[in-house]
């Protein structure tokens, strides 16, 4: 008697091909075990907030990537891969803490994030316009001249606006602070009504 | 190189399905996490053309003998054969007649039919991974589900169709 080859695969019918519940309970503990183990080189989650759901990434280090939906998530993932470690998972626990001080920044009860940063993905003159952003305070606003200015470089004004829009950490490091000479909000990277609701919010307080 | 968590997505339910057949319900959880454990910490290295699949399965072999499992369940001898398999669909379920089944039989056929008929394995990978010759992987699987065929599947039909 010969059988087909689907007969044969039918045999194993009773063994479910995706036990959901089974995979969820595995993934949270590989999750455990790699934080413990040391491999969890890039952990993330993601965040339901008024300017849309936000993906969180953190190295041991501390927070490493904030990305808005039309950043497209799966890839600023695929650039943590390549850029921090391919060693990148679906980690919740490790952003607790991020996750808190958002709610508490979005709920209008926290003016200043305190938690350790990881600025890996942004290099040279980048990095130094954003070591200043994050010294203007909440509530107030710098033209991209006056970031130029503080940041040592007077005359690099569209430098200072790339460095605000391929900011790795956008809300936490307020390049959403950065204005026109005009007045007008001007760019960012997560649309300009993002950068409205955040100024919005933080006019209000 | 993708995100690791790419790899648990894509991967994770087969190899989970090939664990259960090989280890059994008790074992085969603890064999899918030191699997994605180890596989995890060698990932960056993996080449970059390397067959996935095949990688996550030659792990989860060595695991399945390193932990003596694969010796803990060499054949019993069953007395008495699966009357039926469960018919209430609950993944929790698949254990009990399928698994008597696969359990009765030798090792490496239960390996080979695993690799073939679950992971889609061709019998040249199953042969490196099994440290046999491909003729000896394609008679490990054939033989296999020749005996899955009577025992289980026999039972199966009996109790369907001769009513």
């Amino acid at each position: 008697m010969t059988t087909a080859p689907g007969a044969d695969a039918a045999l194993f019918s009773s063994l479910p091909e995706r036990d959901g519940d089974a995979l969820a309970r595995l993934h949270t503990r590989l999750a455990a075990e790699a934080e413990h183990e040391g491999l969890l080189d890039v952990a993330y989650r993601t965040l339901d907030t008024p300017v849309g759901e936000l993906l969180l990434a953190a190295t041991v280090r501390g927070l490493v990537r904030v990305a808005f939906p039309g950043q497209d998530h799966a890839a600023a993932l695929e650039q943590l891969a390549e850029r921090v470690s391919p060693r990148v998972l679906h980690a919740p626990r490790r952003l607790d803490q991020v996750v808190r001080q958002l709610d508490e920044y979005f709920g209008g009860r926290r003016t200043r994030f305190e938690l350790p940063l990881d600025f890996q993905l942004s290099t040279g003159f980048r990095r130094s316009v954003l070591a200043h952003l994050t010294e203007i305070g909440y509530g107030r606003t710098e033209s991209y001249a006056q970031v130029a200015t503080a940041a040592g470089s007077p005359r690099a004004v569209r430098a200072v606006g790339s460095a605000c829009a391929t900011n790795p950490l956008p809300v936490v490091v307020p390049c959403h602070r950065v204005v026109r000479s005009d007045g007008s909000a001007g760019g960012y990277a997560g649309g300009p009504q993002a950068k409205l609701t955040l100024l919005t919010l933080e006019a209000a307080a | 190189m993708r995100p690791f968590e790419q790899i648990v997505t894509d991967h994770g339910a087969v190899v989970l399905r090939v664990c259960r057949a090989v280890l059994g319900p008790v074992d085969a959880e603890d064999a899918w996490s030191e699997t994605f454990l180890a596989a995890l910490r060698a990932y960056p290295d993996l080449p970059g053309d390397a067959n996935v699949e095949a990688w996550l399965v030659t792990i989860a072999h060595r695991k399945a003998i390193d932990s003596g499992r694969a010796a803990a369940r060499r054949p019993v001898a069953v007395d008495r054969l699966p009357e039926r398999p469960s018919g209430t669909g609950r993944p929790e379920d698949w254990d009990g007649d399928l698994w008597a089944a696969l359990r009765a039989l030798p090792p490496r056929q239960r390996s080979a039919v695993a690799y073939h008929y679950l992971a889609g394995l061709p019998y040249k990978e199953i042969a490196a991974i099994t440290g046999v010759s491909p003729d000896a992987a394609r008679r490990a699987a054939s033989d296999g589900i020749r005996a899955l065929r009577t025992t289980y599947a026999h039972a199966t039909r009996e109790d369907g169709e001769n009513r």
